[in-house]
C-alpha cells in the first residue's frame, strides 16, 4: 500500500455520492482523478485490504433479524458442533473465542422471528444451550481504523 | 467527535424494487464511472429511479453508509479482541456512548446478560495490531469506565470458523 492507497482506504470511508459520476466527485474530493480511484479500488479489492466497495446496508431496518448467540461447546465436539452450526445459511459469522464460551456466532434472518427459530434447532441439534445476546442499545460511531 | 446513541429502529421494511437493488449491491459497487447507470441497466430501471431509491434508503438508516469496507487483518490489524464490561445498569447507556466515541473502538453496544455464566452488558470490540496493544486499548476503557464496571473481560478471536456476510435471498 502506498500514499494513495491509504487516502482512499482513509477518506472512502463513508459518503461515497450518489450522483451521475460518484467516482469523478469522490476522487476530486481525494485530490485524485476518477480512473485512477477506479483502479486503485478494483486493485485493493483484489488484493482483500478491502473486502466489499458499496453500501453497507442496516439488516433490522429492513425489516430482517439479527443476534450474537454463544456458546459452550466440549472440545472434543468442537468440530462437530462447528459444523452443525454452520450448516444454518442464516448463521452469517462464527468465531472461536478464547473463553468458557467459546463458539459465538452473527444469526441474519430476513425476517425477525426466524432468529429464535435457528437458536432453538441449534439447541436441538447440538442439546447445547445457546445464549441469546441481541443488541439492546447501540453506540455508534462513523470512524474508523486509520490504514 | 460524539457517538450516536441509536436504539434498534422501528423497521422500514423496503419495497420489491428496493429488495432488488439491494441484491444488485451487496456485493458491491460496479466499478465503472457511472455505476448506477450500470446497475439500472442490470436491473432494468433508469438510472433516476437507482439513485433516488438509494438517496431514499441512505436517509431511511436502512443504508448505514456508502463507502469501502476495509478488511482489518489486511490493514495489519491482527488482533481482535471483544472487550464484555458488566457496567451498572443506570449508567450503561452514558457510559456506551463514551465508549463507543473511542477512535479504537469500532462497536459498542448494550446486551443482555445471562448469570451467573456472563454477567456482562456492554460489549466495546477493540482492534490493535497485536493482543499487547488491545490490552493497552482495553486498558483505557477500564480507566474510562472506573468504579461503574464491576467486572471484565476481554475474548481473543482464535479462529474464523465462518464468515460469509449479509446474503438476501432471492
Amino acid at each position: 500500500m502506498d500514499e494513495i492507497d491509504r487516502t482512499i482506504v482513509n477518506g472512502l470511508h463513508g459518503g461515497f455520492p450518489v450522483s451521475e459520476r460518484p467516482y469523478a466527485a469522490a476522487a476530486a474530493r481525494l485530490g485524485l482523478d476518477e480512473e485512477t480511484l477506479i483502479a486503485r479500488l478494483s486493485h485493493l479489492l483484489e488484493a482483500g485490504v478491502l473486502s466489499r466497495f458499496g453500501p453497507l446496508y442496516h439488516t433490522e431496518r429492513m425489516g430482517g433479524g439479527l443476534t450474537l448467540a454463544a456458546m459452550q461447546v466440549p472440545e472434543e465436539r468442537f468440530e462437530a458442533v462447528a459444523e452443525t452450526v454452520n450448516a444454518f445459511p442464516e448463521v452469517a459469522h462464527n468465531y472461536t473465542r478464547d473463553h468458557v464460551l467459546n463458539m459465538w456466532f452473527v444469526v441474519a434472518t430476513e425476517h425477525p422471528t426466524r432468529v429464535g427459530e435457528v437458536l432453538r434447532a441449534i439447541e436441538r441439534e447440538t442439546g447445547l444451550a445457546v445464549l441469546d445476546m441481541p443488541k439492546e442499545e447501540e453506540y455508534f460511531l462513523e470512524l474508523r481504523l486509520q490504514a | 467527535m460524539t457517538a450516536a446513541l441509536r436504539k434498534p429502529a422501528a423497521p422500514a421494511p423496503i419495497d420489491a424494487v428496493d429488495r432488488r437493488i439491494v441484491e444488485a449491491t451487496q456485493a458491491g459497487l460496479p466499478l465503472v464511472p457511472r455505476p448506477y447507470r450500470a446497475l439500472a441497466e442490470t436491473l432494468g430501471l433508469a438510472e433516476a429511479e437507482v439513485m433516488a431509491r438509494l438517496s431514499a434508503l441512505l436517509e431511511a438508516g436502512t443504508i448505514r453508509r456508502i463507502g469501502a469496507v476495509p478488511n482489518h487483518y489486511a490493514l495489519g490489524y491482527r488482533a481482535n479482541g471483544m472487550s464484555v464490561w458488566d457496567v451498572q445498569d443506570e449508567h450503561v447507556g452514558e457510559i456506551g456512548r463514551h465508549v463507543g466515541a473511542l477512535a479504537f473502538v469500532t462497536h459498542a453496544y448494550r446486551r443482555p446478560r445471562h448469570p451467573p455464566l456472563w454477567p456482562y452488558n456492554l460489549f466495546a470490540m477493540v482492534h490493535g495490531r497485536d493482543r499487547a496493544e488491545v490490552g493497552e486499548k482495553v486498558a483505557c476503557i477500564a480507566e474510562l469506565i472506573g468504579e461503574a464496571a464491576r467486572g471484565h473481560d476481554v475474548l481473543f478471536s482464535t479462529r474464523i470458523l465462518k464468515k460469509t456476510g449479509l446474503r438476501l435471498r432471492a
